[in-house]
């Protein structure tokens, strides 16, 4: 069997994942997680907060709850189940900040928590405030 | 009002389920998905296209990290209107500023109190 | 003296015998079917540690010291220790073996480990260079984890082929005297690579190690798979050991009457949650001695081709893209040692 042959065969030996239920899944858990950002958004504004702020307050609410569930070791075994559900709302960019930070607060508080803490957000923030910058720079030669 | 969350499930279950389809079906690690939803979102909320979303689905499309991106993009563009080049630096950081901060603080907080557990 | 057969197989002329094993584990492998059979389990996964390096450090312990005892023996008779785990620069081994003031050696295999200390200590012990020697190894889920993929806390999904890391330890005390089980040969693995990239399918990396070094055997023996009770593989997984037959059968080798994969039989792969099946170091070397080696003692296993499969990469090689090499070692283990009467 030649290395190309073998390849196909591992590919072909692969189970498919068990999308019938990680999608729902990922759909319904992803949904939820909206709903309870709009539900804060809604309170906020009938407290009369202005919208671009009413929904800030949405986001950092499901940041602050996905930073607790993390703490308590239950959002990963929720995330087991619900794939992208957890993954792409905010919540999911908090845990990736807050579990690397609580693994690796062994290697100390500076280059453990503190490093470690953006293995997985820095390349988020990088990448997405640079394209931005991009599209600042575009407004403004077009300006 | 029960619209509002109809929608914000709806769309915002969409989105979600669209970032299942690339974990089940490519070879994309979550952190380049995560990646990958922003600078869509960067993409989409500076061609406008994603606003309509926003006042659509509300939460449904700032909740996912495509809305981050979106945000960034907005707070780029209003920040240019106003000071002009150093908008195009401050206003991504500016606008999006409450979620980053308190995704650092909760997590340097939460990291100093809680500790790891093994999975079973 | 040992002597080479073929290019690959070294066949030793000494009864090598296995004098004490023990195997360690935590509350997963202890929830697994070959629960019952471990020398020690801690359901503590953190074994009282503040670390996770601490804590594997901790778990290869309690297998080296069980083994040493159940040896009959103590530190102080071993004259070489080989160890090694899945951390960098072994630390695993070193911080548990610090106390023990063996003469030390650190080996890296990754999950082939065990074979490839086994057979270090088979073949130290057989020319007669060590009067005792100590095999150890060790795999710890959550330090494998949080070096090799993600934090623990963080909400990844795995992949139908992705493994899951043992925490478990083997430890094996050699000595040259007679006493089942016995080391019969050893084959040295070829670094195979058939440039599988996927970091969560090394049972498909790792498989074709396994086939090259199970063909160099039959072919340096000139036996068949069916001299054999029991091929025992490390931890291809569902999907290697299927790919290892696969190549088998292509080379007229059929071994699927007679294979097992100790990834395969550590964790009840329905009810436990592990996708493919279990990985690391730890897996092979606490299925052999908690499972294989008591067998291979009192005779209902007269026979066994032990190859434990490795996974070469790091995270380094992987981020920068190359594909994943293989690497199996084959220690034939027996009841009976067949020239036990012309030696000693």
């Amino acid at each position: 069997m030649t290395a190309k042959d073998y390849q196909a065969a591992a590919q072909k030996a692969i189970p498919p994942s068990k999308s019938y239920k990680n999608i729902p899944m990922a759909f319904l858990v992803g949904g939820l997680l909206c709903v309870l950002g709009q539900a804060v958004i809604n309170l906020a504004l009938s407290f009369g907060l202005e919208k671009d702020m009413a929904s800030a307050c949405g986001s950092i609410s499901l940041i602050l709850l996905s930073a607790v569930l993390t703490g308590l070791n239950v959002y990963d075994n929720i995330a087991k189940h619900a794939g992208a559900g957890t993954l792409v709302p905010i919540t999911g960019f908090a845990n990736s900040m807050v579990s690397p930070a609580m693994e690796f607060k062994s290697e100390g508080y500076i280059l453990g928590l503190g490093a470690k803490m953006f293995s997985i957000a820095g390349p988020v923030l990088v990448y997405g405030i640079s394209a931005s910058v991009i599209y600042g720079l575009i407004l403004v030669i077009m300006g | 009002m029960l619209t509002d969350y109809l929608w914000a499930f709806l769309v915002g279950g969409g989105i979600c389920a669209v970032g299942q389809l690339f974990i089940d079906y490519t070879k994309l690690t979550p952190a380049r998905i995560l990646v990958s939803y922003v600078v869509v979102g960067v993409i989409l909320g500076g061609l406008g296209l994603y606003q309509p979303l926003l006042d659509f689905a509300g939460a449904g499309a700032s909740i996912p990290l495509t809305g981050f991106g979106a945000l960034l993009a907005k707070g780029v563009r209003e920040a240019v209107a106003e000071q002009g080049l150093f908008g195009a630096f401050s206003g991504g950081l500016t606008a999006s500023a409450a979620g980053i901060a308190m995704a650092i603080f909760a997590a340097l907080v939460v990291a100093l109190l809680a500790k790891s557990k093994d999975k079973s | 003296m040992a002597k080479r057969l073929g290019r690959y197989t070294l066949q030793l002329e000494r009864p090598v015998s296995i004098i004490g094993y023990a195997a360690a584990g935590s509350r997963k492998e202890a929830q697994g079917p070959l629960g019952k059979y471990f020398d020690c389990i801690n359901e503590d996964s953190t074994f009282g540690e503040t670390s996770w390096e601490k804590a594997e450090s901790a778990l290869q312990k309690c297998a080296v010291n069980k083994a040493i005892k159940k040896a009959g023996i103590t530190p102080g008779d071993i004259d070489i220790m080989l160890a090694g785990d899945l951390l960098n620069q072994c630390i695993g081994s070193t911080y548990g073996a610090r106390q023990l003031g063996i003469p030390y050696l650190g080996l890296y295999g990754a999950c082939s480990t065990m074979a490839e200390s086994l057979l270090l200590a088979a073949l130290l012990t057989e020319t007669g260079l060590a009067n005792r020697c100590l095999a150890a190894t060790s795999s710890h889920f959550c330090s494998a984890e949080r070096q090799f993929r993600f934090p623990l806390e963080y909400g990844g999904q795995r992949t139908p082929t992705s493994q899951w890391t043992v925490t478990g330890a083997g430890a094996c005390v050699t000595a040259l005297q007679s006493g089942a089980p016995y080391v019969q040969a050893v084959t040295i693995g070829t670094i195979e690579d058939y440039g599988i990239c996927d970091i969560n399918n090394m049972g498909a990396a790792m498989a074709p190690a396994a086939f090259a070094t199970l063909c160099h055997y039959f072919h340096d023996t000139e036996t068949l798979p069916s001299d054999y009770d029991l091929i025992l593989t490390g931890d291809l997984g569902m999907i290697g050991t299927q790919l290892l037959h696969q190549l088998m059968d292509e080379a007229k080798l059929s071994i699927t009457a007679n294979h097992k994969d100790c990834g395969l039989l550590i964790y009840d792969r329905l009810k436990q949650d592990v996708h493919a099946g279990g990985s690391g170091c730890g897996c092979a070397a606490s299925v052999l001695c908690s499972y294989i080696l008591p067998q291979l003692q009192d005779g209902r296993l007269q026979n066994v081709l032990f190859i434990a499969t490795g996974a070469m990469m790091s995270p380094t090689s992987v981020q920068q893209g190359e594909s994943i090499p293989g690497m199996a070692h084959l220690l034939h283990l027996s009841h009976y040692f067949e020239k036990e009467d012309a030696s000693c």
